[in-house]
């Protein structure tokens, strides 16, 4: 299922939300319609955190994480880290990280399985993204440009990548990740599809100006229409259904 | 987006050696296009339709122009002089379009438009980069409304009063002939540039300025080229007590000598024996800056300078509308010359004498040169005139000069010519005046349109005069601009001969072709 979204007139969902198969994280925002659409498709199924991270709304770009753990840089405060313990359920690893490229979402892309970061990230971090999040870390880039979180939507399914990147690059990531990618946009023509939506295995929220084709490539790559969480009945972990697909 | 526009021409993706392989859909129509070349996830389709990079850009505006003057307004406050279709118009054209400093220019041209129509339509093409590397270009067009903004020159030219500086030319004769000589100067030497407006008022012209040097610059010309005097005057306009300034109107009365070329004068024996001890009766053979008299009986030549004859003013004795037709019985050289002139001795009579008595008078006259047996010259005849000249009276008194007054004082050959030559080789520029104001507001009715009849034709005779001067003084034509005369051109050489031969007047004086200069200023199109 692919639903548009839009957060204080921006499009950027990306940026001011995370969504993994096991949470979601969601900026405090004036209103409260971009939390309840989050609400709408998420209740009952996955917890969903009204967050602030450093103080700042843009948690989507702050933060990394999957159904295994969450990273949050070291501007987080305690009291911050503190909530989102509390919030999120308790198999989800929470770690702080010191690391300069602080950002971590735009900086890291990662699946329950693989994540693909940025090629200048310290050691320490490469490390603690293996143990936290449990997945393997490749140092690659997305048509040239080195923000694999920005310019790249991934989930266990599928993949977006930044519309300029070659058939080669595209094979190459491909293969890293071993789930099928596409070039593609969102937002109306927007290469930042990192930021522009937010996707988990069954449920992706793309900006307000998605076009019908571009949120049909969101769908059809994503497998959308196939995976619903519902699907083997309420209250089954997702995460066997999951777990049965490799 | 409106009809005007061309379809924007896209410009990226210049190799294309290898196969175009679709790697993404557009984001707006679906189509599979390749997304390492294209234009932010768009085909050019999509790229074409929603782009517009000359958005911003104004499609109509306004271009001012000064009626009068047709200058076109640069703003904020320049006034150029520009053609249609000039690249002048086309920088002024596109300085006015807001906008079009955020693109680039790549083409910019005219497209026709009826003069008369007051629109003028440009044809501009930009470039614009509209996504990261993709640059798309665009032609539109641009409609221009010329509306029609008096210049601040023409405002200040067209109110009345407005000129700070005036100069209040006179002479005191009867005819305008000094002043149709000064109009040719002006003309020549591009003296009257600056004036706002030039007025003819009775005995003289009335030239006024906006700024006070540029009246004192025609004043020097003036003084440069005439002989003239004057006296300044201001009147305060406005003062400002705080900070001191002052306003003032300045005016310049400018008086020139009342003797012209040709004229008979009786100088005071005083000045004469001053200057040379000539003969105190003599005739003005030219007027430069100042006054040459000659005395005809013996080429003694004298100059009176400006300030001399200001100290002691003199009128001329007669003028030439006095001048009498005398024919030539008899002529003999003398032997002395002065430049052009040759002393001979002459024996003349009246032209109106032939036929009815046998009355001749002998004199000694200048023109020997040209001067032959039977033909008709122009000369003051004295002892038939009674002048009423203290100057002229001394010299009758004074034992030294009374018995050398002459009877007859020859001027100037005689030209058999029609009354009214109207085919002329050559002609004259002539300057627009305004005439009088208060001569056309007073009075009313048929009195006053026989006054102005009676007026124009002197002018006319004047002006006649005039050319005949220029026609037969080499020296005074030397100093004038004059131009061939279009009409007269154009005739078939044969059918001008004849005239000639019909008319016999192939005596007088002709000027050369040589001498004339094409006036660029009347050249239209059926001339090529």
């Amino acid at each position: 299922m692919a639903v548009r979204a839009q957060f204080e007139n921006s499009n950027e969902v990306g940026v001011f939300s995370r969504l993994t198969n096991s949470y979601a994280i969601v900026a405090v925002g004036g209103s409260e319609n971009f939390y309840s659409v989050f609400e709408s498709e998420l209740q009952d199924i996955i917890p969903i955190c009204h967050a602030t991270i450093a103080g700042t709304r843009i948690v989507g770009r702050l933060t990394v994480g999957n159904k295994n753990g969450l990273l949050v840089p070291t501007t987080t405060t305690d009291q911050e880290l503190q909530h989102l313990r509390n919030t999120l359920p308790d198999s989800v690893k929470i770690q702080r990280i010191e690391e300069r490229l602080s950002a971590l979402g735009n900086v890291i892309c990662c699946n329950d399985h693989v994540a693909i970061v940025h090629p200048d990230l310290e050691r320490e971090t490469e490390e603690i993204i293996a143990d936290v999040l449990g997945v393997e870390v490749f140092r690659q880039t997305v048509a040239d440009n080195v923000l694999t979180g920005s310019y790249m939507a991934l989930s266990n399914q599928g993949g977006i990548v930044h519309p300029k990147t070659s058939v080669r690059d595209q094979d190459e990531l491909s293969s890293l990740l071993q789930v099928p990618l596409v070039a593609g946009s969102v937002n109306r023509g927007s290469a930042v599809v990192g930021a522009g939506m937010v996707v988990n295995d069954w449920l992706a929220i793309t900006g307000l100006d998605t076009t019908a084709t571009e949120l049909s490539v969101v769908e059809s790559v994503f497998r959308l229409g196939e995976m619903a969480p519902g699907g083997q009945g309420a209250g089954v972990n997702k995460e066997s259904i999951v777990e049965s697909f490799y | 987006m409106s009809m005007d526009l061309d379809a924007p021409v896209y410009m990226t993706g210049m190799q294309q050696d290898e196969p175009i392989i679709a790697t993404i859909l557009c984001c707006n129509c679906g189509a599979p296009i390749d997304g390492t070349t294209s234009a932010g996830a768009l085909c050019h389709d999509c790229v074409r339709l929603t782009i517009d990079v000359s958005q911003g850009i104004q499609r109509e505006a306004t271009l001012h122009m000064c009626r009068d003057c047709e200058r076109w307004l640069q703003p904020p406050n320049s006034w150029v002089v520009a053609n249609l279709e000039s690249k002048e118009l086309l920088a002024i054209c596109l300085r006015k379009l807001t906008g079009l400093n955020k693109v680039r220019i790549i083409d910019a041209s005219f497209i026709w438009t009826e003069p008369h129509s007051r629109r003028v339509k440009v044809k501009i093409t930009i470039q614009q980069e509209a996504f990261e590397g993709t640059i798309v270009q665009q032609t539109f067009e641009v409609v221009f409304v010329v509306a029609n903004q008096q210049c601040t020159d023409c405002q200040t030219s067209f109110t009345h009063h407005a000129f700070r500086a005036t100069i209040q030319l006179r002479q005191k004769v009867p005819h305008k002939r000094t002043f149709l000589y000064l109009e040719q100067l002006i003309l020549k030497n591009g003296a009257h540039k600056d004036t706002l407006n030039i007025k003819e008022v009775k005995d003289g012209l009335d030239f006024y300025y906006a700024h006070r040097n540029q009246a004192e610059k025609m004043l020097d010309f003036l003084c440069s080229v005439a002989p003239c005097r004057y006296t300044k005057s201001s009147t305060l306009i406005s003062q400002d007590t705080h900070s001191g300034t002052k306003s003032y109107k300045f005016s310049f009365s400018v008086e020139l000598v009342p003797i012209v070329k040709d004229d008979l004068v009786a100088l005071p024996i005083k000045l004469a024996r001053q200057i040379g001890n000539i003969s105190p009766l003599a005739i003005c053979h030219r007027v430069g800056t100042a006054v040459n008299v000659m005395d005809p009986q013996t080429l003694q030549t004298a100059e009176v300078p400006t300030g001399t004859y200001w100290r002691s003013p003199f009128r001329s004795l007669a003028d030439v509308t006095e001048l009498k037709e005398f024919i030539v019985m008899d002529i003999e050289p003398v032997g002395k010359s002065n430049g052009r002139y040759h002393l001979a001795e002459a024996t003349v009579a009246r032209a109106s004498d032939l036929g009815s008595n046998d009355k001749t008078y002998f004199t000694r006259t200048h023109l020997g040169a040209i001067l032959h047996v039977g033909d008709s010259v122009l000369g003051y005849h004295l002892t038939d005139t009674n002048f009423n000249d203290p100057n002229f009276d001394a010299i009758e008194s004074s034992n030294q000069y009374r018995d050398a007054i002459p009877d007859v004082v020859l001027i100037k050959k005689h030209y058999a010519r029609k009354k009214k030559p109207k085919n002329r080789a050559w002609r004259l520029r002539r300057m627009a005046r305004e005439h009088e104001e208060e001569a056309l507001a007073a009075g009313s009715g048929a009195a006053q349109s026989r006054k102005q009849e009676q007026e124009q034709e002197r002018l006319e005779a004047d002006f006649e005069m005039f050319l005949r001067d220029v026609e037969e003084d080499q020296e005074l034509r030397s100093t004038l601009d004059l131009y061939k005369n279009r009409n007269k051109v154009q005739q078939p050489v044969g059918d001008e001969m004849m005239d000639e031969d019909s008319d016999s007047d192939d005596e007088v004086p002709k000027i050369n072709m040589d001498e004339l200069l094409d006036d660029f200023d009347e050249l239209n199109m059926n001339d090529q």
